[in-house]
């Protein structure tokens, strides 16, 4: 889905928050949420695609001014509700009021039909695909053209994987794009590379305009 | 009596819905419900936080940074094969992260990692990521103004230096090897670990 976690290249942001030595919690109930998450994925409630994709699910305004943790914490609550483990009444009964949570889920889908094994040096252009449910490519690269530089092994396909839908694992694909193909004129010239998983590559057979 | 020259105003909603419960309420509530299902979540939180602040820390890379300084032979395999090469040093990586790449630092070239989607680091060896790391700020910009970022971060890199930009979008973990600083000649490996930030492995700072 092209959802508002999808935040790659968007203007508009100030300067990062850098401190040196910057903590990764900033309370005890963070640290609490970051294990009950993962606690839930290693019993096998939910995987971490399904983790991710109920966040990415969060109302916008919510997600944008919601701390990462409470996004965590919004992803856990939501999968338990719609896995059954809770109604959302009782849910908001234990928590003394309102518990916002996720909306509900699109269709999942499986591996493109078309799938090529590529090396490093392939040209590869990310299939302009748009898709309602959970996907794992940035929409910054929808359609642009890059060099694979590596090969992972095969991972669960996340478009499947999110939704319960049966797939095949594929590798992913570390792919080097050119900021400047990315945001003509307007980005600092560097090289971005992805990960990108096989289903959303096709092959680019003549060679490109610009030196991704 | 109304006034019927005044406009009737926005309509009230039909139904107003109870506050927003207070975090740590819904993290107990959500608590409660595992417990409920015999999922033993308050041993889980004592073994997690362990996890986090003993065992999953950025010393950890700074060793593999220190090793791969100091032992040409390690450092290859660590360029080759990321997590059998650290798995060589006694550390893991969960079963989801199938591969490390790390990324070496030259004179001519900096890398720097990024999560645009959410937040994924190898965090078992280079640490839990720091806030700004998750923030909206980073994952929106450092794909787009890299040389600015950095800059603003304070790393004003030289304008001939190339920049490689590595975002985690899938299960792939990568890690920065930075340049060994000049002035460290002859240091023993674990006076080299200890100079070894997490910030220069995700490479917005050079040592």
């Amino acid at each position: 889905m092209d959802g508002i976690h999808d935040l790659g290249g968007k203007q508009g942001f100030g300067p990062v928050r850098h401190t040196v030595d910057a903590p990764a919690f900033h309370a005890a109930w963070e640290k609490r949420v970051n294990a009950l998450y993962s606690l839930a994925v290693r019993l096998g409630v939910f995987n971490m695609d399904e983790y991710r994709h109920a966040i990415e699910r969060m109302e916008p305004r919510h997600y944008l001014s919601a701390s990462y943790y409470e996004r965590s914490l919004t992803s856990l609550a939501t999968l338990c509700v719609e896995k059954g483990l809770v109604t959302r009444d009782e849910l908001e009964r234990r928590a003394r009021g309102a518990f916002p949570l996720a909306r509900a889920s699109a269709s999942g889908r499986s591996n493109a039909p078309e799938r090529e094994r590529f090396r490093p040096g392939d040209r590869v252009r990310a299939r302009a695909d748009h898709v309602p449910g959970h996907v794992r490519m940035p929409a910054y690269i929808r359609g642009k053209t890059g060099v694979v530089v590596g090969e992972s092994p095969a991972y669960p396909f996340p478009d499947a994987h999110a939704h319960g839908v049966d797939a095949a694992d594929e590798p992913t694909y570390d792919v080097r794009f050119s900021s400047t193909d990315l945001w003509p004129s307007s980005a600092d010239p560097a090289y971005v590379h992805v990960g990108v998983f096989q289903s959303y590559l096709e092959r680019v057979e003549e060679p490109a305009t610009s030196g991704a | 009596m109304s006034d019927p020259t005044r406009s009737p105003g926005p309509v009230a909603p039909v139904a107003r819905v109870a506050p927003v419960a207070p975090i740590e309420q819904r993290v107990a509530a959500i608590e409660s419900v595992l417990d409920d299902h015999g999922m033993a979540p308050g041993e889980f939180i004592v073994q997690a936080a362990h996890l986090v602040e003993e065992k999953w820390v950025p010393e950890n890379g700074a060793r593999v940074v220190a090793r791969a300084w100091t032992d040409p032979a390690f450092r290859s395999r660590l360029l080759a094969d990321g997590k059998a090469a650290v798995a060589e040093l006694g550390f893991e990586m969960p079963r989801h992260h199938r591969h490390l790449v790390v990324l070496e630092n030259t004179p001519a070239v900096h890398n720097v990692i990024c999560c645009t989607l959410c937040s994924c680091t190898a965090f078992t060896i280079i640490g839990l990521p720091p806030d700004w790391y998750k923030d909206l700020e980073y994952r929106a910009r450092v794909v787009r103004e890299s040389r600015t970022v950095l800059k603003e971060m304070g790393l004003d890199l030289p304008a001939d230096v190339e920049i490689r930009v590595w975002d985690t979008t899938a299960d792939t973990r990568y890690m920065v090897l930075p340049m060994r600083p000049a002035h460290s000649a002859g240091w023993s490996e674990d006076e080299l670990a200890a100079i070894v930030s997490r910030d220069a492995m995700i490479g917005v700072a050079r040592l």
